[in-house]
């Protein structure tokens, strides 16, 4: 037990190296949370997405519309329990830079395909009532200050012309990765106008959104389905919202690659950081190391010196950069552009990876030094000088 | 002078590991710190080669990209009679009516992405003489064909020359590849304007217009005439090389917060790393200090031999990293652009400021790294040096 005391005593003999040490630690650690953040944060659809969910878009690219009359057609597909639909809105809610996604739902049925998206039965009522109402997420309102009754504006793009929709409801998130930026309006109420104004657009569906009773069966449900418009001019693509939004990120892959080489990159330069003090550190007592064993003291007594000492430094730098990791993640995804991540906040993996980065990087850095110092011969090292 | 100059050498030798640690930590300091800038410099120089700046292009007021945006065929007419756009040989105004649409494509390791096709009118080579033909032949406007940009070649299957890809329920053939000199129209598919609005039931209508202007310095007249027609308040007129500028601002802000961000981070871990290493180095040497300040070596040059080891070994590590950051240029890569909502492909580009940039950031990790060790080496009263053990 004496030898634990001696790896404290060591660990701050140089109080100032030692405080670098763990300080460039913790400033690295900080560095791999926040870009293991980013990446998590990018995956967020993803872990919103559910596999007893299908989605059906044109095959070609969602930007085509699909016909309203497929909504029944989809219906009649053993294993669907209930479809609904959904179209883009896109627009301008006072500046381009205000961005949220707006959609333009089925009233009837969007809120029961989606349970997560959590709203009281009075606003379901609410909004099922009035044509131009429209359901906001809580982040959406909590940033612009939005309340139920409130009248919003959006200025269309897709959808030309001005827009106004009443405030009936603010859905709450069931999940921490359920997306609580989004807005929903009547899909029939830009419809209506669609026929006026552009009838060549009327009873258009972005896309078709399926819940099914066995998430087993999707692979032949997403088949049944597109065959039933397999040599019609719009064919579709069916597949489980995860998948879906797994090729949403495949585009932005680059990235994401680039960003996980570097915090790995990060992980290599905090093992420079650890390793490199702890040479020094070895090196200055290989004396002090040769009297230990001349004293009797084993090579595992050795080897536990120097792994306590790494690791404790490790330790130290590792639970002050987890501690900041939040403070600074938060202040991060305040500085990125409105609405490019709907979540961003340290997932548990992260503090996980972190960890175990750390202890890694314990074991790593005293690897040279151990070897070292078992290698040197008692006299050698009575021997050495500085 | 000489002799402590020496004297940094051989400590160099002596103290090899210690001292490549520090190395090579600064060179991968500098190395992601030039990787990140030069991603964020070849996001810019792809979307600033794109368009040129005597073309104006014309979008829907609002919208948020080229595929939001509608212009109905009336609108189209009114613009195709405005002032101060230039003349072909023949007497046709440059002009380009352009359908613009997003396809999947599936790219050869698995996964599907976005990818622009747009449409062009009769005389776009005039429009856009940057714009060759390196593969195959041009289009034939009465036919379905395509030609490809030499990017999406790279990046996705099926679409080499002599292939046909499937868009809205018809095969259409592509007959030949094009290069911009890597601007972002390579990212993108080109064909007639016609065929392309039919196929996609679009009747008339189109996403944007392009035109080319008499003159550049003619922009501020043909804005204030584009402007004057109460017809076309609903749209509006931007430079076509800005308008591809400020398509990136999603990307590229995403990129250059990052990379402040992780520059910032990396550097105060690699100035610690310097000065743990330069502390102790100076710890080491307390005796030897000693030995120099009482041959009658001034403070001034103590401190001065110190700071430059910290510097030469920051420098090291900078052009090592430097180096290897170079060879990057040699990757393209490929991205969702959020704002176009489409792949756009660029390289990472060197540029003399990021290299003496980087340089630079090297030198000042070793300088204050350096410096407060360096000072408390020259501080060392001389008897105190020599008595230490």
């Amino acid at each position: 037990m004496k030898v634990i005391k001696l790896v404290f005593k060591n660990s701050f003999r140089h109080k100032l190296r030692a405080s670098l040490t763990i300080m460039g630690i913790a400033v690295a650690v900080i560095a791999f949370g926040v870009l293991r953040t980013v990446v998590t944060a990018w995956y967020q659809a993803v872990d919103a997405s559910s596999n007893d969910r299908l989605v059906t878009r044109q095959s070609v690219s969602f930007i085509f519309p699909l016909p309203l009359s497929y909504r029944d057609k989809i219906l009649q597909v053993p294993g669907v329990k209930q479809v609904t639909y959904a179209n883009w809105f896109g627009g301008t809610y006072i500046d381009k830079k205000n961005f949220f996604a707006r959609l333009a739902v089925d009233a009837d049925t969007y809120f029961k395909v989606y349970p997560e998206y959590e709203i009281t039965k009075k606003e379901f009522e609410d909004f099922k009532k009035e044509r131009d109402a429209c359901i906001i997420g809580s982040e959406t309102a909590k940033q612009y200050n939005l309340k139920v009754g409130e009248a919003i504006t959006l200025d269309g793009d897709i959808y030309p012309g001005k827009w106004d929709f009443i405030i009936s409801g603010i859905y709450k998130p069931k999940y921490q990765s359920t997306d609580a930026t989004q807005m929903f309006m009547h899909w029939s109420y830009i419809n209506e106008r669609m026929k006026q104004e552009m009838p060549l657009r009327a009873n258009d569906v972005g896309w078709y959104v399926e819940s099914i009773n066995n998430p087993q069966n999707s692979g032949a449900i997403s088949k049944a389905i597109d065959k039933l418009f397999e040599n019609s001019p719009n064919s579709t693509k069916t597949e489980t919202e995860v998948e879906f939004s797994q090729g949403f990120i495949a585009s932005s892959s680059a990235i994401i690659t680039s960003m996980n080489v570097m915090s790995f990159v990060i992980v290599g330069i905090i093992l420079l950081v650890l390793a490199n003090t702890m040479i020094m550190s070895s090196r200055e007592r290989t004396t002090e190391y040769a009297v230990l064993k001349t004293l009797g003291f084993s090579a595992y007594h050795l080897t536990f010196l120097i792994l306590g000492e790494s690791m404790f430094i490790a330790f130290l730098g590792g639970i002050l950069g987890l501690f900041l990791t939040f403070p600074i993640v938060s202040g991060f995804g305040n500085h990125l552009p409105k609405g490019f991540f709907p979540v961003f906040q340290v997932e548990p993996i992260t503090i996980i990876l972190s960890a175990l980065a750390i202890v890694v990087i314990g074991l790593a850095a005293a690897y040279f030094p151990i070897h070292k110092t078992l290698r040197t011969k008692i006299v050698d090292g009575l021997r050495f000088v500085g | 002078m000489k002799l402590p100059i020496n004297y940094t050498f051989k400590n160099f030798k002596s103290r090899k590991l210690t001292t490549g640690i520090t190395i090579v930590g600064i060179a991968l300091v500098v190395f992601v710190f030039a990787a990140v800038l030069m991603m964020a410099h070849g996001v810019a120089v792809t979307l600033v080669s794109t368009g040129s700046s005597d073309n104006v292009k014309i979008v829907r007021k609002g919208a948020n990209g080229e595929i939001s945006s509608i212009i109905p065929g009336d609108v189209q007419n009114i613009v195709r009679s405005l002032p101060y756009i230039a003349k072909s040989p023949d007497g046709n105004p440059i002009i380009s009516f352009e359908p613009v649409v997003i396809i999947n494509l599936e790219k050869p390791n698995g996964g599907v992405s976005n990818v622009t096709v747009r449409g062009v009118s009769p005389g776009f080579q005039l429009l856009r003489p940057e714009a060759k033909i390196i593969k195959g032949r041009m289009f034939n406007p009465a036919l379905r064909e395509l030609i490809v940009g030499k990017a999406i070649n790279n990046e996705f299957k099926s679409t080499h020359v002599g292939s046909s890809i499937k868009v809205a329920g018809n095969e259409w053939k592509i007959v030949g590849e094009f290069s911009t000199n890597g601007s972002g129209f390579d990212s993108e598919i080109w064909g007639d304007a016609h065929q392309l609005q039919d196929a996609f039931n679009r009747a008339n209508s189109v996403s944007s217009i392009t035109l080319k202007l008499t003159s550049k310095s003619d922009y501020n007249k043909f804005k204030k005439a584009f402007n004057s027609d109460l017809r076309l308040k609903e749209y509006e007129p931007e430079i076509e090389q800005q308008y591809y500028l400020d398509q990136s601002d999603y990307l590229r802000t995403l990129i250059e917060l990052l990379g402040i961000f992780v520059t910032v981070i990396f550097s105060i871990g690699a100035t610690i790393g310097a000065m743990i290493t330069m502390y102790s180095a100076i710890a080491n040497r307390t005796v030897e200090i000693g030995t120099m300040r009482a041959l009658g070596f001034s403070r001034r040059s103590i401190l001065i031999v110190f700071l430059i080891e910290s510097l030469l070994t920051a420098l090291t590590g900078g052009l090592i990293g430097i180096f290897l950051a170079s060879f990057l240029q040699f990757f393209t890569i490929s991205t969702l652009n959020f704002n176009s909502f489409s792949e756009l492909a660029f390289s990472f580009a060197l540029s003399p400021w990021i290299v003496f940039g980087s340089l630079g950031f090297a030198v000042l990790m070793g300088l204050l790294g350096g410096f407060l060790p360096s000072v408390r080496a020259a501080r060392l009263k001389i008897v105190n040096a020599l008595r230490a053990e």
